[in-house]
């Protein structure tokens, strides 16, 4: 490798440095993304090859062609993934994308692999083992994604169980080991391809198997979790094929995914052991949180409503995904600018894991131009609760549940919440008495300074928004 | 050419604390734009199918080639667009 390219790695690197840390700012989010796609055009068009030669100088062929067609076919299926997917959907978008990255891991990792093991040259127990490394972790990736991309989707979304299960994905993943272990020193052996592709096949299925028994409510992080493993295989990638850019820019999403994917658990108050091999909602917690209920559920018209809303000093919004899958975020803005103009304060108490990812629920209030300076986080709104005239719980449940506070038998004893019962009153929106996405009772609606809104969020916002306007 | 192992290894540990380093002060409305700003940024796997299909010598190698570009280039495109398309909405209350 000749210093040029040397330092065109070290500014590519520094891009993509720069860009995550300027995504971590919601001021300079947007210049951050583009930074670390400039970093990625640059790295393109300076490719060069393991050997030191560049790839764009090594006369056309037709593996050149196949190259073009392939990229713009991407470019086609990501444009169209990217611009017509709903902002609800974002979630599925990311583990599919997610999905095709870690196939491409697995499948450059296979390739290198034989190509190495059939060479004269034969292959290094190191690059051997991060070749493998690369598509056990790749493959997994792709497999576990398209689970987690069809559990959101609402496929099979209920956990799937059955009793020694742990214990036979952990057999799986020992036979995978072994094989690894085996061929990281006998790649070019007799048996090697077989072994390879019963490795491959083990793998996918392992990915499979994963994933298939955790609960719809725990995708995200599960998405998050397989990101950061496509990155790690993308480094082992990048250290067989010796592409240095390859291996920064995967080593960093491989330990930000991880953080993030702590991060995450932290907000639910669950350790990461817990969520993936727990089986969370698998029922049993549906009965759990019956037993604290006391007091009735007290209906309240939207009129009403609107008239408490007008006339209040401080209003706190707590929107959930209920709010985003009846499309209301801009009647919810309608609202608040109307509540706005009035004089009434406004504000958003976004949870943690409001949504189906940390940080949806802004995306989808961003998507409806609720300024970002209205969304207060949990930590910061809790405190101030008690000087809360209304609150407006939207299609939220369980992030505003006291039994997390109240009740040490209900599973999830311990969440941090956001405190909608210690408001004045308290307002929620809802099209039914039906459990969350959890599956649990919510004490909050039998609380005395309660009052349920039910129908259609849209609808019933809509209501709001005319009453109010009237009053 | 061989890499120079402990070269790659001591770029591979750097690299995980910078990783740590630049996210653990990030504001939780920004996880989902980051998660899928980082998704893009290891689509870079697309140069690593560049690569195998560059040199793919069988039929099977130029096939399986193909779906890694087809698949790393759906995944970095597609990442950095979506991405933009979400954070261009943040803004600011206009005064």
């Amino acid at each position: 490798m000749n210093s040029s390219i040397a330092y065109i790695i070290i500014g590519v690197s520094a891009l993509f440095i720069i860009g995550i840390k300027l995504l971590a700012s919601p001021k300079t989010a947007r210049i951050g993304n583009l930074v670390a796609a400039a970093g990625m055009v640059i790295a393109l068009v300076s490719l060069h090859k393991p050997t030191g030669d560049y790839v764009w100088s090594q006369g056309w062929s037709f593996n050149y062609t196949l190259i073009a067609i392939g990229t713009v076919i991407g470019l086609i299926i990501g444009a169209i993934g990217a611009y017509s997917v709903k902002m609800t959907a974002m979630p599925q978008m990311v583990a599919l994308f997610n999905g095709l990255g870690g196939g491409a891991a697995a499948l450059v990792a296979s390739l290198e692999f034989q190509r190495g093991a059939h060479s004269l040259a034969g292959i290094t127990a190191f690059i051997a083992g991060s070749m493998l490394f690369a598509t056990l972790i790749g493959s997994l990736s792709f497999s576990g994604s398209i689970i987690a991309y069809l559990k959101l989707e609402g496929k099979f979304e209920k956990p799937h169980t059955f009793p020694g299960q742990n214990f036979l994905n952990g057999l799986i993943l020992l036979v995978i080991l072994g094989l690894c272990g085996w061929l990281t020193f006998n790649a070019s052996g007799g048996n090697a391809t077989t072994a390879f592709i019963v490795m491959f096949c083990l793998a996918l299925f392992f990915g499979v198997a994963m994933v298939m028994p955790i609960g719809g409510a725990d995708m995200p992080v599960v998405i998050s979790l397989l990101n950061s493993f496509t990155g790690l295989a993308v480094a082992a990638d990048g250290f067989a094929i010796n592409n240095l850019a390859m291996v920064v820019a995967g080593t960093l999403v491989g330990s930000s995914g991880t953080l993030l994917t702590l991060l995450m658990c932290k907000a639910m108050n669950r350790p990461v052991t817990n969520v993936l091999f727990g089986a969370f909602g698998s029922g049993g917690g549906a009965q759990a949180g019956a037993a604290g209920i006391v007091g009735t559920v007290k209906p309240i018209q939207a009129d009403e409503v609107a008239l408490l809303l007008a006339y209040a000093t401080r209003v706190v919004i707590v929107p959930g995904y209920g709010m985003a899958v009846a499309q209301a975020q801009h009647s919810v803005r309608e609202l608040s600018d109307e509540l706005g103009k009035r004089g009434v304060e406004v504000q958003f108490a976004i949870h943690p894991v409001a949504g189906r990812m940390p940080g949806h629920m802004n995306v989808l209030l961003a998507e409806a131009n609720v300024p970002y300076d209205q969304l207060i986080e949990m930590e910061a709104i809790n405190p101030t609760m008690d000087r809360v005239d209304v609150c407006l719980v939207i299609g939220a449940n369980d992030v505003v549940n006291p039994a997390a506070r109240e009740d040490k038998s209900s599973p999830i004893y311990g969440m941090p919440i956001i405190d909608a019962d210690h408001c004045k009153t308290c307002i929620v929106m809802k099209r039914s008495m039906a459990a969350g996405f959890a599956g649990i009772e919510n004490l909050l609606f039998y609380k005395d300074n309660t009052r349920m809104l039910f129908g259609d969020a849209k609808a019933s916002l809509n209501a709001l928004v005319a009453a109010v306007k009237a009053s | 050419m061989e890499p120079n192992i402990p070269d790659v290894i001591f770029i591979f540990v750097l690299a995980i604390f910078v990783g740590i380093e630049v996210i653990s002060k990030v504001p939780s409305m920004l996880h989902t734009p980051l998660m899928s700003g980082t998704n893009a940024i290891h689509g870079i796997i697309l140069f690593g199918g560049i690569l195998v299909l560059a040199d793919a010598a069988t039929p099977l190698a130029q096939a399986l080639g193909f779906v890694a570009v087809v698949f790393g280039s759906a995944n970095v495109f597609g990442g950095f667009m979506v991405t933009d398309r979400m954070l261009q909405m943040f803004k600011k209350k206009k005064k």
